[in-house]
């Protein structure tokens, strides 16, 4: 499972880089940036999950 | 001018009701099975969305939709704003393209690592407040509290005197508060605000300093200064933007920990729910509703919409959509799926929300140090703002337990 982020649809609400710092970071505006493009490992899933399901934009999508 | 109350909701809306205002939450449950999109023939026609997926497509939809006024009112429509797509206070009344430009002149100073630098003020401003209340045991958490700490960080943001925050509140009631009176009064009413802000932006331009009416007077736009209207139009923005909004997220927090003791409890045991608590407080209790105005005649989700209807975007309303959110009407303060819309959806989310969640968190923290239970004071009234914006402005508390 990998981080899929939506750059169009990131409005910079910053609830991924809040919630798991180790996965995500922002850029000067405060859109979110992926830290870990690669295969999550299961403490890394469950943070990512989290971020997935507290953006309000619908950006962030775990998956294959 | 005295409005007579709204007797359905449903065909009459105003967001100004005595009903509303007391309590809204009831009134959107109804209107979301009824409806669920409200209409009013008031403010010169009006539209109320009452789900989570109506709200989030309008937010999104600025094809149809416009930010050139966000405040409803009784003028028609646009006749006191600049021409779309700049509005008179931009970004937050401006449309694409000229949205982002304008957005991305303020953005790096509310990004992430800028704000944070703010907290330690924020937390001084703060423990200075509580200090003041000292022993007492009847306190207003609203008018000793809450409402100093937005006017102290956007005073010290901008680079205006800490002192000149008793004017800002009265700008904010002004601008937002003001709705019902006819337009001429209200622009009228307008011209202490008008002269405030030309004055400093006059001083800043004298003697610049690091703040943000300086760096907005040093930005440029494709090789040029922004306009005086640009300049003036952003400062008006975060004084009325950045102020009464986190003073009412900071009171409605306040107002149900009073309320609510188990919660209460359960956050002096467990700080470390305290940024889900945060999030939970801003779903439940979002302070803000949007405006926007139709473009152009457009039928939505079968409602006729005539151009220059008002649409009253209620991301309250979204974030208490059953269909959006479990629960949608408890408030769970260790909720761990949280999408809410707080600070709004697309592209014009809350330039200031970084801000906001640090002067919440800061200010909840401070406040926690010091009373550990407190509960309504019921021989004095709790009153709620009227307007797009809903909090405590009286907020009466006895404080039964401190530190």
């Amino acid at each position: 499972m990998k981080i899929h982020l939506d750059t169009e649809k990131c409005q910079g609400h910053g609830r991924c880089y809040s919630l798991a710092p180790d996965l995500f970071d922002c850029d000067d505006l405060g859109t979110a940036l992926v830290l870990v493009t690669g295969e999550l490992n299961d403490e890394q899933l469950a943070k990512a999950k989290l971020a997935e399901g507290n953006c309000p934009e619908f950006a962030i999508v775990i998956g294959d | 001018m005295i409005k007579p109350p709204v007797t359905d909701f449903a065909t009459d809306f105003d967001h100004t009701d005595e009903a509303w205002v007391a309590d809204p939450y009831p009134i959107m449950e109804d209107l979301r099975e009824r409806c669920p999109v409200a209409h009013s023939d008031r403010y010169g026609g009006l539209w109320a969305p009452m789900t989570y997926e109506a709200v989030a497509a309008i937010a999104n939809d600025t094809e149809h939709f416009t930010s050139r006024t966000v405040v409803i009112n009784n003028g028609r429509p646009g006749d006191d704003a600049l021409p779309a797509p700049i509005g008179v206070a931009p970004p937050i009344s401006s449309d694409p393209p000229f949205h982002e430009i304008a957005r991305r002149l303020l953005l790096p100073a509310f990004a992430p690592r800028p704000i944070a630098a703010l907290e330690p003020f924020t937390r001084e401003l703060c423990a200075r407040l509580l200090d003041e209340m000292a022993d007492a045991e009847f306190v207003d958490a609203s008018v000793q509290y809450a409402e100093h700490i937005p006017v102290g960080l956007i005073a010290k943001l901008c680079g205006l005197p800490q002192e000149d925050g008793e004017q800002f509140r009265e700008f904010v009631r002004i601008v937002l508060e003001g709705v019902d009176l006819p337009a001429e009064e209200r622009i009228e009413a307008f011209k202490p605000v008008e002269d405030y802000i030309s004055a400093a932006v006059y001083e800043r331009r004298e003697n610049p300093d690091d703040g943000l009416i300086s760096y907005l007077l040093d930005a440029e736009i494709t090789g040029s200064k922004l306009s005086d209207e640009h300049v003036f139009g952003s400062i008006i923005l975060l004084i009325v933007a950045g102020i009464d909004t986190t003073w009412s997220a900071i009171g409605s927090s306040i107002w149900h920990l009073a309320n609510n003791p188990e919660d209460l409890a359960r956050l002096i045991a467990h700080p470390e729910l305290l940024p889900s608590a945060v999030e939970e407080f801003l779903r439940a209790y979002a302070p803000v509703s949007m405006a926007r105005l139709v473009k152009d005649d457009f039928e939505f989700q079968g409602c006729p919409m005539k151009k220059d209807d008002w649409i009253f975007l209620s991301f309250p309303a979204a974030n208490r959509d059953p269909n959006a959110f479990d629960n949608a009407d408890e408030v769970l303060i260790d909720r761990e799926i949280n999408r809410h819309s707080a600070f709004g959806l697309g592209i014009h989310r809350c330039l200031g929300s970084n801000l906001a969640r640090m002067e919440m968190t800061v200010a909840l923290e401070e406040w926690l140090k010091r009373y550990t239970k407190f509960e309504l004071n019921n021989s004095e009234p709790t009153t709620f703002s009227q307007g797009q914006v809903r909090g405590p402005r009286r907020l009466p508390l006895r404080i039964l337990e401190r530190k």
